[in-house]
């Protein structure tokens, strides 16, 4: 046991210093060569403006956050109904197969312009276009999961003549947890890509905007702080996501910490 | 059943009881089970007949593959009869007029579930425990299961996951499983095929008792001869694939047995004939 902790701790150490490293390198090597902060400012650069502009910054970061986290939401909420309809019946999941495959192929970044037209710009586009990024990863391992419950487990409830639904709740579903967290990890990554591409090409709030803004007025180093903060953002729900799922899916990994990194 | 014991007055209970008994817990009339079509078709049970009144222990003993697990999936309705008739407590199989404990050859416990929650769970489905189980599943129901648990020798085990237990303790969770919920119909499918022979042993005096005690209609699947004639009051003997009936014996030693009684001539030359059917058939 406590040699598995200082092998969990040395594999931090060593994951802290590759982000430290990187970022030293990247310093160095602009000092070095000399380059101009307007192409590639300097990360104790970056870190400065990120200080300074920090409260100008906020609210944008909330309204990033707000936008994601509803479509998210909202991915979820659609992505698992339309998992268990299509996971359910064979029939459901050969028939929408194509359809879905069809949907998840197009680029998101097309629908942008269509939501901006029907709903204006501002929020809702950024909440639509996170919403629909996040959705198709969900619905297909739900659906996968659920197909690909084992017969004999689901044997077990119906001996004792279980009705459908509580053979979904106390089998299919509980079976299906590792899909949909792997899922879900996926979908909340994605989530910010939607929201801020849709802030990018309309919206006047958001760290999307901010960084379309300072971009256009030359303040190099602001849009690489916007860079920072969408990083840190997408990696501590990351983190949430991957401690829910050990928590709820610790039976899959039979109690290995698989899923830690 | 339950109706006949809740209103039966005491001077009429015999009368009540026997007409109750008179009803057949399990009929199969000319079933038959094949799977796939044209020239792929298999026929996993040929045409058969078995009645198994109320109450009853029944051994269906034969060589591997003969359709003795067929059997007990026409009667727990998992599949249907390609032709002929499953009739469950006097019903269609697929009404589910009785109280099933079905108890697999392979002990599927679900993975995510710990042993307590896996035996608890036919409480969570079957009334009228279902309507109580929100209010018991850490009262009445949980002792239930620990002391079932007890009884097989798995009292320590209750918070375990299944990955964390032998092939033989998932195999007795799986008895318990099958008996938390003290089903009318009892259907065993190899239920101690993994154990050593003084846990099997063990296992049949506890299964014995408990049988006694409430006298459940018991379907018990098994290769295991003495098994068979330990247990149960009956023995059919099946053919080898397309499976058939062509032995239906009564067992004509009176219960409670005692373990050592394995070892009588008497036993011994009964199972020894048994012995030499099931050789002719798989010929």
């Amino acid at each position: 046991m406590a040699q598995a902790m200082t092998e969990k701790n040395r594999i931090r150490i060593m994951s802290f210093s590759l982000i430290f490293g990187f970022f030293l390198v990247w310093e160095v090597l602009c000092i070095l060569l000399n380059v101009s902060d307007l192409v590639l400012p300097r990360p104790t650069e970056i870190l400065v403006t990120l200080w300074t502009k920090f409260p100008v910054l906020w609210p944008h970061i909330l309204q990033t956050l707000y936008s994601t986290l509803v479509g998210f939401a909202l991915g979820v909420v659609i992505g698992v109904t339309l998992g268990v309809i299509v996971g359910t019946s064979k029939v459901a999941y050969a028939v929408a197969y194509p359809l879905l495959v069809g949907f998840s192929s197009i680029p998101k970044v097309a629908v942008v312009p269509i939501f901006v037209l029907w709903f204006g710009s501002g929020t809702t586009p950024a909440i639509l276009t996170a919403m629909v990024i996040c959705v198709f990863p969900i619905v297909v391992n739900i659906a996968t999961g659920l197909a690909a419950t084992e017969p004999d487990l689901e044997d077990v409830l119906k001996t004792l003549g279980a009705s459908k639904s509580e053979i979904l709740w106390n089998v299919g579903l509980p079976r299906t947890m590792p899909y949909f967290f792997a899922a879900l990890k996926v979908a909340i990554t994605l989530s910010f890509v939607g929201s801020v591409l849709s802030e990018t090409v309309a919206s006047n709030r958001g760290i999307g905007n901010v960084m379309m803004t300072a971009s256009s007025n030359f303040q190099v180093s602001l849009v690489f702080a916007g860079l920072i903060i969408l990083a840190l953002l997408g990696i501590a729900l990351y983190a949430v996501f991957s401690m829910l799922e050990r928590r709820v899916t610790g039976w899959a990994t039979r109690g290995n910490d698989i899923s830690l990194t | 059943m339950n109706i006949a014991s809740d209103i039966a007055p005491t001077n009429n209970l015999t009368a009540m009881t026997s007409v109750v008994r008179s009803r057949n817990a399990i009929e199969l009339q000319q079933a038959s089970v094949v799977f796939g079509s044209g020239e792929m078709a298999v026929t996993a049970l040929a045409p058969t007949d078995l009645k198994l009144p109320d109450g009853d222990f029944l051994a269906l003993v034969g060589p591997s593959g003969c359709g003795k697990s067929t059997i007990l999936r026409l009667v727990s309705s998992l599949i249907k009869p390609s032709s002929g008739v499953v009739l469950v407590g006097g019903r269609e199989a697929s009404a589910k007029q009785l109280r099933i404990g079905m108890a697999f050859q392979n002990p599927t416990m679900l993975p995510w579930l710990t042993i307590e929650q896996n035996v608890m769970m036919p409480l969570k489905i079957v009334q009228p425990f279902k309507a109580r189980f929100r209010a018991e599943k850490n009262g009445e129901f949980r002792d239930r299961v620990h002391d079932l648990l007890g009884q097989v020798g798995l009292k320590d085990f209750a918070g375990h996951f299944p990955w964390q237990l032998s092939g033989g303790m998932l195999q007795r969770s799986n008895l318990c499983r099958a008996l938390v919920h003290e089903p009318d119909l009892l259907l065993l499918d190899e239920p101690f095929g993994a154990l050593d022979q003084f846990t099997r042993e063990e296992l049949w005096q506890t299964l014995q008792e408990l049988y006694l005690d409430r006298k459940p209609t018991v379907l018990l699947v098994t290769h295991d001869l003495r098994e068979a004639g330990y247990l149960a009051n009956r023995i059919c003997v099946m053919s080898a694939r397309p499976g058939r009936i062509i032995s239906d014996e009564v067992v004509n030693i009176p219960q409670p047995r005692d373990i050592g009684m394995i070892y009588s001539t008497e036993f011994v030359e009964m199972t020894q004939s048994l012995r030499e059917m099931i050789a002719q058939v798989r010929k």
